[in-house]
């Protein structure tokens, strides 16, 4: 082949526009996370595996994590807390910057974050994984003080052994009401999943007791594989009152543990309020969260429709068809972090493919899913038509009980890419 | 120096530089590895799938999703790619260590 001088010029000059030698990419970038949990420390992780040159700092306001994926298992007495607890030594050990202070503020402009303690953090691009925040005014009567009487637990930690010392010192013969909010909220199955393992240590160990779910949905997650276990394994000591059947509370009175609803005032010996909820505060000042209280993002890169350089991952974010789970908190990390370091290097991501598997402990033996595949589809995250769903009703008893193994074989393996 | 080979060697640097790296995960291997532990000190009955053949983890892939497999999950989650997805997933596992 023979190249004349305009075509050897040409090459030339495009090698010539090429941003750094492939080796120094990313030398001097910075990049700060917000949040370290499921989403915000996986993100941390990937984007320091994808690219070591990168600064990478995660910012999270505890030094210890404690998992809500499995804390039912803990308020059913099935597990100890200290399980669902994990530290950052591993992911300061691979190469990121972890800083222990809540951040506080977010100047979108000058591209920086401000940290409790005043230091101030720049940034190339930011990943904004802060989570949930309760809505102290989204349930008449429900404030803070009311949750150390009739606990959320919707937070893992001081709240799940709240609620599991209240079971443990009720009488047999009582009431326990959990009341679950309409959607979006932080793990759909959640309530379900906690009233049968609720209902599990009622049967194992105060017989005579029962757990209500008041509700403020006609539908919820996995509801006829859940609906299914219950018939089959709590029939005496499980209901669900819907909202068609009167089941949305609309306020609380915490000094005398009374859920009202249209229709009646439950009284409870032990009371779950799992209130509304919205992105965690640091999103509301970043900008970040839309009127609905939650953040829309691209759903190539994840990063915020509104503020540019910034990305959100996890339950703040407004994902289309996935659910708020960990599962896809990680997921979306995994895409965000390889967005991100394209980004920085002047690639283009590629479009992306997510996968939700959800798993739900109904009894120590009995587990079910629900499992989802997305893809960006008229920006936002849409479901693969075709697949994922819920364990079918009709499969064997054999595969509740490597539903439940598998469960647990998630939990670790989930755990251990994360913070291990 | 041969003219031809600074093209080509700029036209190989400008196609990894505008488009994905050639060690980017192809689209739907990243999440593989919240089930599928890319550690092996993680102790789960889930099978791993670093390294291991692609030729193997394609034909599993299509007997879940034809149904001949029994899964618990992955025959739901199978339906989700298509062949040629499923062939680049499998390829970039079988070069994980």
């Amino acid at each position: 082949m023979r190249t004349n001088r305009r075509q050897f010029l040409k090459a030339a000059s495009a090698a010539a526009l090429l941003p750094m030698p492939a080796i120094a990419q990313g030398a001097g970038q910075k990049v700060v996370v917000i949040g370290g949990g499921f989403a915000g420390a996986s993100a941390a992780r990937f984007i320091k595996k994808g690219n070591p040159q990168i600064d990478v700092t995660l910012v999270e306001a505890s030094p210890t994590f404690t998992a809500c994926p499995f804390s039912n298992l803990v308020i059913g007495g099935l597990r100890d807390l200290r399980a669902q607890q994990f530290g950052y030594d591993k992911i300061r050990a691979a190469g990121v910057t972890v800083v222990i202070q809540p951040a506080t503020g977010v100047d979108a402009q000058a591209k920086s974050i401000t940290l409790a303690n005043g230091t101030k953090l720049s940034y190339d691009r930011m990943v904004m994984a802060p989570g949930i925040d309760l809505r102290w005014d989204g349930l008449p009567g429900y404030t803070e003080q009311a949750a150390e009487i009739m606990p959320h637990a919707w937070k893992a930690g001081e709240q799940t052994l709240l609620l599991r010392n209240q079971l443990e010192s009720m009488a047999d013969g009582g009431t326990v009401v959990i009341s679950a909010p309409a959607n979006p909220f932080r793990c759909p199955p959640g309530p379900y999943e906690r009233a049968s393992l609720i209902a599990h240590y009622l049967k194992t160990k105060k017989p005579k007791s029962k757990v209500i779910i008041l509700d403020a949905k006609d539908a919820f997650s996995k509801q006829r594989a859940f609906q299914q276990a219950w018939q089959q394994l709590y029939p005496d000591h499980l209901e669900w009152v819907s909202l068609s059947k009167g089941g949305k509370v609309n306020s609380v009175d915490a000094s005398t543990k009374t859920l009202k609803t249209d229709f009646s005032d439950v009284k409870a010996d032990v009371a779950n309020i799992v209130p509304p909820q919205r992105a965690a505060a640091i999103a509301q000042t970043a900008g970040v969260a839309d009127r609905t209280g939650w953040c829309p993002i691209d759903p190539v890169t994840l990063e915020s429709k509104l503020v540019p350089n910034i990305h959100v991952v996890g339950d703040a974010g407004i994902m289309g068809a996935m659910p708020k789970s960990a599962f896809s908190a990680n997921s979306q990390a995994k895409v965000c972090a390889a967005a991100v370091t394209a980004l920085l290097a002047g690639r283009t991501p590629l479009e992306p493919r997510l996968i939700n598997t959800c798993y739900s402990v109904v009894a120590p033996d009995y587990g079910i899913t629900v499992a989802g595949v997305y893809r960006p589809k008229d920006g936002v995250l849409a479901d693969v038509e075709g697949a994922g769903g819920v364990s079918p009703l009709d499969a064997p008893r054999e595969n509740r009980a490597l539903e439940a193994e598998f469960a647990d074989g998630w939990f670790k393996t989930i755990t251990g890419e994360v913070f291990g | 120096m041969d003219a031809t080979r600074i093209i080509v060697a700029a036209a190989i640097v400008l196609a990894s530089a505008n488009v994905a790296h050639a060690a980017d995960a192809p689209p739907g291997a990243a999440s593989c590895s919240g089930c599928h532990a890319a550690s092996a000190s993680v102790q789960t009955p889930v099978p791993p799938l670093n390294g291991r053949p692609a030729a193997d983890t394609v034909s599993q892939m299509a007997e879940f999703k034809s149904g001949a497999r029994k899964g618990t999950i992955m025959d739901r989650i199978a339906k989700g790619f298509t062949e040629d997805e499923t062939r680049a997933i499998a390829a970039w596992y079988e070069q994980q260590k």
